[in-house]
């Protein structure tokens, strides 16, 4: 069996400038803090980002928004971070906002080969400009395409050597969709267990999506 | 009383026992302090939980199980986690039963815009567009004016959350039900007049010959939290 584990470094050394990456989290909820402390200490630049939202300042994504390596952001919620305002309004990054619904299905549609989403969200809004519509059975829906990036920065309560991903509480958020929807899906657990210690009803992320997980640090055990 | 003591209360009233409902961040997160005793309900958040409750005590907070705005929270036993597909599954499909939410303005077809002020503040809609898109009751709760100008408007100047007209507006001043005809007032607040509210509100008001003022002196509130 391939061992997936890496250092975090190597996994960060494996994302090019101007990549695009899906990051889990919400609020710094359930983000891949050790990967994105690496994403700053090496100066990633001109980072495509998708994720919920940008956290605060010094906080989950806000960290990468402090060091400024972020060109084009899809997000729903960006208003607890007066940072990433003013990037947004300084014409310094780029901003999509999406709702926070449509966000998770269109990664979902990403991930699961669909061509797109129907969703009478932000039908006859801001949001609908520019968009198709389409009248299924009397109701109107916007048709919103599909979201798929490079890499997928997901975290995880525990996995397995394989790979087999659970979740914590409302640490889940956007990692489960998020974790099939990119070319390479690198996972954050907090610990990584022994295969089979995580029964296959636990799994919420089966093995195969995850390409490589980031290895315990000795550091955290003296040796 | 105050203010958001008064909308909170009256917007405690419209939760009934075993409701599914979403809290909005700000005023709406005051409610479940004024819910009846003896009413059971349920709170998602939408970041991933049913069954929010507070944090059951001092240094028990759980860095996994925290609110939409990042604060810690409990849950109640027989609580679910879910992810951010199926939360939002749950708020379009007609699953949840209440959305409680803030406002910047609601007009006269009952439609709401809270998520935008253009070129000033663009905090993004999170998950407002989908609850009131899909929620099966939509209250608002805000002040009934900001800066001495009324919030309820003939028309919204802000950009829409939605266009699906929403089902009450619960303000310090009155009760307001949106309908067909226009915006129909139920209820005014304690020690408010009905002319009071009629010269706080730019919007046409139906004005039926009886209006009764909120029921919350009565309500049989004080329970800590539902939550």
């Amino acid at each position: 069996m391939q061992n997936k584990a890496i250092s975090c470094t190597r996994a960060v050394e494996m994302i090019p400038d101007g990549a695009s990456l899906m990051i889990g989290g919400f609020m710094g909820v359930g983000s891949p803090h050790r990967i994105i402390d690496e994403l700053v200490r090496q100066g990633r630049k001109n980072l495509t980002v998708i994720c919920n939202d940008t956290g605060k300042p010094g906080w989950g994504i806000g960290k990468l928004v402090d060091a400024k390596l972020i060109r084009k952001l899809v997000a729903s919620h960006i208003g607890l971070n007066p940072e990433m305002g003013r990037q947004m309004i300084a014409g310094e990054a780029e901003v999509t906002l999406v709702p926070q619904g449509t966000l998770a299905e269109r990664i979902r549609a990403g991930g699961c080969g669909l061509g797109g989403v129907l969703t009478p969200t932000g039908f006859g809004t801001l949001v609908a400009e520019g968009k198709q519509t389409l009248q299924v059975e009397g109701k109107m829906f916007l048709i919103e395409p599909p979201l798929r990036a490079d890499f997928a920065l997901v975290a995880a309560h525990r996995s397995d050597y394989r790979g087999n991903l659970e979740y914590s509480l409302t640490a889940r958020n956007f990692n489960m969709v998020m974790a099939m929807a990119a070319d390479t899906v690198i996972a954050e657990p907090e610990h990584i267990v022994p295969v089979g210690m995580i029964t296959p009803d636990a799994v919420a992320t089966p093995f195969p999506v995850v390409d490589y997980l980031i290895e315990r640090g000795q550091a955290a055990y003296g040796r | 009383m105050e203010d958001k003591v008064v909308i909170a209360k009256r917007v405690a009233l419209e939760l009934k026992d075993g409701n599914l409902v979403n809290l909005g961040i700000g005023l709406p997160t005051l409610v479940p302090q004024f819910l009846p005793r003896e009413t059971e309900v349920y709170f998602q958040s939408e970041n991933g939980i049913i069954g929010m409750a507070q944090v059951p005590g001092k240094g028990m907070e759980d860095p996994s199980l925290t609110d939409a705005g990042g604060g810690y929270v409990g849950a109640i036993p027989g609580a679910a986690s879910i992810d951010s597909a199926m939360s939002f599954g749950l708020i379009r499909g007609g699953h949840l039963d209440i959305t409680v939410l803030g406002g910047l303005e609601v007009d006269e077809q009952g439609q709401l815009a809270n998520w935008i002020v253009p070129g000033k503040m663009v905090p993004g809609m999170g998950g407002a567009m989908d609850l009131v898109s899909g929620a099966k009751r939509v209250i608002v709760s805000m002040t009934h004016t900001a800066k001495g100008k009324s919030k309820i408007l003939k028309k919204c100047t802000l950009p829409l959350t939605s266009v699906r007209r929403v089902s009450l507006i619960v303000t310090e001043l009155a009760v307001i039900e949106p309908t067909e005809q226009g915006l129909v007032l139920k209820e005014v607040a304690p020690g408010v007049t009905v002319e009071q509210v009629v010269a706080a509100t730019e919007a046409k008001l139906i004005v039926p010959a009886n209006v009764p003022v909120m029921p919350i002196e009565e309500a049989k509130i004080g329970r800590a939290a539902a939550n």
